[in-house]
């Protein structure tokens, strides 16, 4: 489903700042995978989401989703393929607009945006439904404008405007990292419920290595700019988070240093 | 300085209200809701009114001269546009570079600085010379026919940013992050914002120069500040009653309309010389904009407890 080769980025290329964020990136997907990442700060995660998103154009490398060379795709043509919630909860919607307007942009994420008129009363219904399953009692409120809502519900809300076109691919960049526990752990299971229903292959990055452990079919870890663990299968289910932490240091050869990380 | 000679020059300034309210809606676009501060109004006020009375002055028929006005207009905003996006100028820039390039366009077009069009030689759609004429059409009065313009052209508006692609346009505003995630072009709805902005200032300078009997050179200079000062009037005033967005272009209007009455009565007073005019409309517009700025700083609620328990 994705398909990742030979990817580098660096930035700030030939100035004092110069940071290689990714150093030859290799991989591979399957549909239906879910993948969790983890990696200490400024290992290249969020990076890696970026450079999939297209947020900018990357320095060599191909990244390929479902058959499609989208290396040189702008970021609004992947949107296609892509569902996205960012760490940000006021990144992932616009807050001037209403909950049902903006569930009616996702709704045309990847179509012709026309001339015909932006909402229309039977996608009402259809909303309705779709905030009921998060519990939230956002249901009742589907012309409240988004600014008014907590980062929780703002961070539920981009997860449904994410999934409402089924992705080709899922990116969660610590989507649950500006949470308080309860919303966190309320986001996540909306999140599991979400992927498993529509079989969408998701790449998640999260700072709890817990929610690693306990999240998803598979496992990597990156370190400067590199996949430098991939655990999948039986082996994932087994993990522990002493064993990610004594398999970090034994291949980085230093300490695992993220605050968040060890302080969640 | 009788009263009498402030309510005789009220319909004037109402009806220049409401010209420049169109012009308003058309800062409104850019300035609320795609979030740019475009200058190339300035220019575009006269583009607009060169092409008309050109147009008009070659025998070309009404209808025709406001089209090409709207469109000179339209070509303005997306000069500024592409100027934004293919070159990434600032957008703020970008206004001020083709509203430069305007200057000399404009002096083309007009070919000098002035040129009339005087409601004596040809049938005119509004004249301040209707005003007071007790010969002509009661919907060929300024005051009718503006409002019939910005109803129109409130209405057009109300349709289009209820569309998808207008839903797109207010997103790349709210958001730009969020509609590119969304799949939206952010580079092609900037311009087209930029566009319809424009395309509104040209309308009305058409208008306005059928208005005054004349374009000249001059007669933009400072369109952006006075759409400004309608735009913040009509929000601090109306955003709290109008929650509609046509209602809310309509606060433009309505706030473009006092802004001339005021002026009208502070010309009245003769408080102030007319040469400070500028003076005090900026110190208004900047107090004007200060004001949701100040009011979170300093007037700002405690959060009540209740809520915290949604975060």
């Amino acid at each position: 489903m994705l398909e990742i080769k030979g990817l580098y980025k660096t930035f700030n290329p030939g100035t004092v700042n110069e940071k290689r964020a990714l150093n030859g990136v290799n991989l591979t997907m399957e549909s239906g995978d879910f993948i969790t990442v983890i990696g200490g700060n400024g290992a290249g995660k969020s990076t890696l989401m970026n450079a999939i998103a297209g947020t900018w154009p990357v320095d060599e490398g191909a990244i390929i989703i479902d058959g499609i060379n989208v290396t040189n795709l702008p970021e609004h043509k992947r949107a296609a393929f892509i569902g996205r919630v960012f760490q940000d909860p006021m990144m992932g919607t616009a807050a001037t607009m209403g909950i049902e307007e903006n569930l009616a942009l996702a709704k045309r994420r990847g179509k012709r945006r026309t001339l015909l008129p932006g909402i229309v009363k039977t996608e009402r219904d259809e909303y309705r439904a779709l905030l009921q399953t998060l519990g939230l009692g956002l249901e009742t409120r589907l012309t409240s404008k988004v600014g008014l809502l907590s980062g929780g519900q703002r961070q539920a809300l981009t997860l449904l405007m994410a999934t409402l076109i089924k992705p080709k691919l899922l990116l969660l960049d610590e989507h649950t990292a500006a949470l308080d526990p309860k919303t966190a752990a309320k986001v996540l299971e909306a999140t599991d419920r979400i992927i498993a229903q529509d079989h969408l292959t998701t790449l998640m990055i999260t700072h709890n290595m817990r929610d690693a452990i306990a999240h998803g079919n598979r496992l990597i870890m990156m370190h400067d700019g590199q996949i430098i663990l991939d655990i999948r299968g039986e082996d994932k289910k087994k993990l522990t988070v002493e064993d990610l932490m004594h398999e970090f240091e034994k291949i980085s050869g230093e300490a695992f240093a993220s605050d968040k990380a060890l302080l969640s | 300085m009788s009263i009498e000679s402030l309510f005789n020059a009220l319909p004037g300034a109402v009806s220049q209200g409401l010209i420049w309210g169109i012009m308003a809606i058309g800062v409104y676009i850019t300035f609320k809701i795609m979030d740019i501060a475009d200058l190339t109004v300035d220019g575009t006020l006269c583009t607009g009114a060169a092409v008309c009375v050109v147009a008009l002055t070659g025998g070309l028929p009404m209808w025709l001269a406001i089209l090409l006005a709207l469109l000179a207009g339209m070509l303005a905003g997306l000069a500024t546009g592409l100027f934004h996006t293919a070159f990434g100028i600032p957008a703020i820039l970008a206004g001020i570079l083709t509203q430069y390039a305007l200057w000399s366009i404009n002096l083309r077009i007009l070919g000098g600085a002035n040129q009339a069009v005087s409601a004596d030689k040809y049938d005119l759609l509004t004249s301040m010379r209707y005003l007071s004429n007790p010969d002509i059409p009661f919907w060929k009065n300024p005051l009718v026919m503006t409002t019939i313009f910005l109803v129109v052209v409130i209405v057009l508006l109300y349709w289009f940013f209820g569309t998808e692609t207008g839903s797109s346009l207010r997103a790349t505003g709210a958001n730009p992050n969020m509609a590119r995630a969304q799949g939206i072009n952010t580079n092609f709805t900037k311009v087209l914002g930029l566009v319809v902005s424009n395309g509104l200032v040209g309308l009305s300078g058409a208008l306005l120069c059928q208005y005054q009997g004349f374009a000249d050179i001059n007669m933009g200079r400072g369109a952006i500040v006075i759409g400004l000062a309608a735009v913040v009037i009509g929000d601090v005033l109306l955003s709290k009653v109008f929650h509609n967005f046509a209602l809310k272009l309509l606060s433009v209007a309505i706030g473009s309309i006092i802004y001339y009455v005021v002026i009208q009565v502070i010309l009245w007073t003769k408080l102030i010389d007319s040469n400070d005019l500028k003076l005090l409309s900026a110190i208004v517009v900047a107090l004007f904009l200060a004001v949701p700025y100040w009011k979170s700083r300093f007037f700002s609620k405690p959060i009540k407890r209740g809520d915290a328990k949604h975060a």
